[in-house]
């Protein structure tokens, strides 16, 4: 009997190690060329060079994995500076994540402890031209931007509720073999506060407040969901630990 | 031969378990090696304090510094780029209005921060010509540089936006903010040219100078 449960618990580990290995995986996006919603002056296309993303966003399991690596990023210790009091919020203690959402997208996360917990891997936030440029893709075009079905989807994801309670990785990956980029939660950016837009998008010429500002308009005024994900990302500040903001790494 | 069998079972497993968790166990080996106390375990800042930034930074002198080393003093600062040619000066002469109207000897030093948000550009030996072209070589004026995400990191604690436009020009958000000698934030001015009557009066107060 004592062995039988020797094994099972061997077994476990096996099987929640090699939970952890997948949902760590990683896919090579290849670079090219494309002019993101915002942020480059007339129509100029950007370069961006290869990449290797995350497959899926960092779950609470494997923040778990890092507050107990790097204690000063525990729900408890996190400096202010750095994380806003929502910091972890529906975790019950400092190593104690919602039970049932091990598997979903850590969420209540700064910018700083989402920088810091990929950096501890080796690894860095995507800028937001790198984010918008894998998650351009469906799951045959590696641009389908201008394919109202992709548009459509992305629209109908935005408008379901709750998202960030669902499991990463059961969706169909995208050309590149990546998933959720747009299905669970926002994800941070290195470079989110990059795009200036004021709260008023009539007010975007401001140059008191921006010096230059009259230059970054939008490129493609169709893309309603870029749209969309810039407005957010101009609406928060990098303390901010919202419930539906979670993150990914790319090398 | 069950009890055999069990344990090369167990061997087995422990093995894949070795074998899948390798990389793993690397990391956890390495980052154990770096926890080393914090800075701020030994010398208790407050938990807002821009101190806790462990970044480096060059100044137009060539030294190294951390935020840290302003501890004690009153900062106001300020993001801005040399090659500027249109809101920075702006912001530059807004800087040294608010400086002019605080006195020299105020009873907690108060220093003037600019730092590059284009520090390819923006070298040393860049910022010290800036200084010395504005008059601005006194001592209270420190010119900072450093690496783009710690400028990006420190653009967050200020919540100033920029984004490169073109390799020389940048949009960024105008905001001049002030710090206690603790490093915290206590009031930011956003705008070019606006009133500075209250910035002027935060800072006379944290300097500990009423006049």
């Amino acid at each position: 009997m004592k062995q039988a449960i020797k094994i099972l618990t061997v077994l476990m580990c096996c099987i929640t190690q090699q939970t952890f290995a997948q949902v760590a995986e990683t896919a090579l996006v290849k670079g090219g060329t494309f002019v993101p919603q915002y942020g480059v002056s007339e129509e100029k296309s950007i370069r961006i060079a290869d990449f290797v993303m995350d497959t899926a966003p960092v779950t609470h399991a494997q923040y778990l994995q890092f507050v107990q690596e790097y204690p000063q990023w525990k729900k408890s210790k996190v400096r202010r500076l750095f994380a806003d009091g929502s910091y972890l919020k529906n975790w019950s203690g400092d190593s104690l994540p919602p039970k049932e959402l091990l598997h979903a997208p850590v969420t209540h996360i700064s910018w700083y402890a989402a920088k810091a917990c990929c950096e501890c891997m080796g690894k860095r936030l995507p800028t937001t031209n790198e984010w918008e440029y894998a998650a351009m893709a469906s799951d045959k075009k590696r641009d389908a931007r201008k394919d109202s079905l992709y548009n459509a989807n992305i629209m109908a994801a935005y408008e379901t509720r709750q998202t960030y309670l669902k499991n990463t990785g059961n969706g169909t990956p995208n050309y590149w073999g990546i998933y959720d980029l747009n299905e669970l939660v926002w994800e941070w950016t290195s470079d989110f506060n990059a795009v200036m837009l004021s709260g008023e998008n009539r007010d975007n010429n401001d140059k008191n407040l921006f010096c230059g500002a009259g230059s970054l308009n939008a490129t493609d005024l169709m893309n309603y969901t870029a749209f969309l994900r810039y407005a957010f990302r101009n609406s928060i500040k990098a303390n901010y630990n919202i419930a539906s903001l979670g993150f990914r790494c790319v090398k | 031969m069950k009890k055999q069998i069990a344990i090369i079972f167990i061997f087995i497993s422990v093995g894949v378990c070795i074998f899948s968790c390798s990389s793993n166990g690397n990391h956890q080996a390495e980052s154990a090696a770096d926890i080393s106390p914090l800075p701020e375990d030994t010398e208790t800042f407050r938990d807002m304090s821009v101190f806790h930034l462990p970044a480096k930074w060059q100044t137009q002198e060539g030294d190294h510094i951390t935020l840290s080393e302003f501890k004690g003093s009153v900062l106001v600062t300020v993001m801005i780029y040399t090659a500027c040619k249109a809101a920075c000066p702006r912001l530059v002469a807004d800087m040294k209005d608010i400086q002019k109207k605080i006195s020299d000897d105020t009873s907690i030093p108060v220093k003037y921060l600019l730092i590059s948000i284009d520090p390819e550009t923006d070298t040393a030996e860049r910022l010290k010509e800036f200084s010395i072209e504005n008059d601005m070589a006194q001592s209270q004026w420190i010119f900072l540089r450093s690496t783009e995400e710690n400028t990006r990191e420190f653009a967050n604690v200020l919540a100033v936006r920029y984004a490169e436009i073109s390799p020389i020009d940048f949009s960024h958000s105008n905001i001049i903010s002030v710090f206690d000698k603790d490093g915290v934030m206590q009031h930011q001015m956003e705008g070019l040219a606006v009133n500075n009557e209250e910035t002027v009066s935060v800072i006379k107060r944290l300097a500990g100078n009423i006049n």
